[in-house]
């Protein structure tokens, strides 16, 4: 019957609604992996000026001289791009659907079991797309230099967190938090998603995604609030 | 019990449709939901009006017809179909809302029935074995590990009652696709169409209008036959496999 189309039928299933949230599930744990290696150079912000901009400049030198100055950045940078617009493809794609797999809405809704963190991933999404820009241009291009620009990571950090910029900061936190949900149900579903969910695992499962989104919220946290109360000058 | 209902009215397919609200009095708590309804149909037929429509055939919970979201929870507040929720389950006074199940792939019929022919199709396209016809093969002719025969049954119990999809955010279809695809594919007779089965059925699935699963769970939640979550996690596993399979058809 369809054997002899199962070829048609397998290119037709990359497209899939399964495939697409594959994608965002490889992506997705990238850019976890990606996280957690930047807050731990964000926490060296507690070992003072020198040890935080020696770690910034070092990831200029990672991989000389087998790479170039500045390779191994850019090869990250590329990595992450690419995984961030698929990521957002796919999550665009899917959020399209679902609309339309539902055109007369219910008059009354009511949450069964379904936590926040999943209910906020599409729109949190959106608030962490606008928060990456931002941060890009403020701490990695110097664009947006809240307290003025320097060529110190460190006193750009430490300028922009300032008390009279709580504004700046009261972004990074919402921010945060924003990631801090989104990662909540996203490492679930990224298990998910790629086959890792059985039922005598669920419990486990969601222990890891509660403690990776809580460990990054606060250690992300702990560097803008730190400067903000005066605790890092 | 007295009760108020706020019931979707819809004449056929092409109508728009609209909520209506009736008054249903003297209601035992020992009455299903069902049996509720038809106390109501009684007094709209003695009216004059016309009834309102609701699927329902076995009324013992093993059929799947019955149907409905009612107070935003498809089958209501328990954890069974329509036909075996009670009047027990609300209060003297309450005010229900009941609405037909929503998402594309289920066009209302009329009130609260829809065509969920949906699903027929996802089965069509790979919900079989190939089994030889002749005399039954001996019970034990092919053993099968006692946790997979488990597996296998506990998600053969879907009755198709489409709950899972009423209840997605995402009018997802997967916990009924998820179903299928672990109930054939944990048992030995269902190995040799395993991969075609799945890319079958999830492209029919997707061909069918139905989102996208987002692995939110609110499907197991509300399943009255308890289909768990991580059959979709098997769905995608299998999904995967068959897309990087180099098996030649």
């Amino acid at each position: 019957m369809a054997n002899s189309t199962l070829t048609k039928q397998r290119s037709e299933a990359l497209g899939s609604t399964v495939a697409l949230k594959s994608a965002m599930a490889v992506t997705g744990v990238i850019l976890v992996l990606f996280l957690i290696a930047h807050m731990y150079g964000n926490l060296n912000v507690f070992a003072g000026q020198q040890a935080f901009d020696d770690y910034s400049h070092h990831l200029r030198e990672l991989g000389e001289p087998m790479l170039p100055h500045g390779g191994f950045l850019w090869i990250m940078r590329v990595v992450l791009l690419a995984s961030v617009l698929v990521h957002a493809y796919a999550a665009a794609v899917l959020w399209r659907r679902a609309g339309r797999a539902r055109p007369v809405r219910y008059q009354v809704t009511k949450r069964v079991q379904r936590s926040y963190s999943s209910y906020t991933m599409r729109y949190g999404g959106i608030l962490i797309a606008l928060f990456v820009v931002f941060h890009v241009l403020h701490l990695t291009t110097n664009t947006i230099h809240p307290g003025g620009a320097s060529d110190s990571p460190y006193e750009r950090m430490v300028a922009g967190f300032q008390p009279e910029f709580w504004y700046v900061t009261l972004f990074y936190v919402a921010s945060v938090v924003a990631v801090g949900l989104h990662l909540r149900h996203g490492i679930w579903s990224a298990l998910t998603t790629l086959g890792a969910n059985r039922q005598s695992r669920q419990r486990s499962l969601n222990i890891i995604a509660t403690v990776i989104a809580a460990a990054l919220t606060v250690g992300f946290l702990l560097t803008p609030l730190s400067v903000t109360l005066g605790l890092v000058e | 019990m007295n009760i108020t209902l706020r019931v979707w009215r819809q004449k056929g397919p092409d109508d728009k449709g609209r909520m209506v609200t009736y008054k249903v009095e003297d209601v035992s708590p020992d009455m299903s939901f069902l049996e509720m309804l038809d106390v109501l149909n009684e007094k709209l037929t003695l009216e004059g009006e016309e009834p309102v429509a609701f699927d329902h055939d076995c009324r013992e919970g093993i059929c799947g017809a019955c149907g409905v979201v009612i107070d935003g929870e498809a089958h209501g507040p328990e954890t069974t179909t329509t036909c075996q929720l009670h009047m027990r389950s609300f209060s003297d006074g309450d005010t229900i809302t009941v609405e037909p199940w929503r998402a594309k792939a289920f066009p209302v019929i009329k009130d609260l029935v829809v065509d969920r022919g949906s699903f027929d199709r996802i089965v069509q396209a790979g919900g079989y074995i190939s089994a030889p016809t002749g005399t039954a093969p001996d019970a034990h002719a092919m053993p099968v590990p006692k946790a997979d025969a488990d597996r296998a049954f506990d998600a053969a119990t879907c009755i198709g009652c489409g709950a899972c999809v009423a209840a997605c955010p995402n009018a997802s279809g997967m916990l009924f696709t998820a179903a299928k695809v672990t109930h054939l594919g944990m048992l030995p007779q269902g190995q040799p169409e395993r991969e075609a089965r799945v890319v079958q059925m999830v492209n029919q699935h997707d061909e069918e209008d139905f989102g996208g699963c987002t692995n939110i769970g609110e499907c197991a939640a509300v399943c009255p036959k308890g289909i768990p979550l991580d059959t979709i996690s098997q769905l995608n596993r299998d999904l995967l496999g068959a897309l990087t399979s180099s098996r030649a058809e």
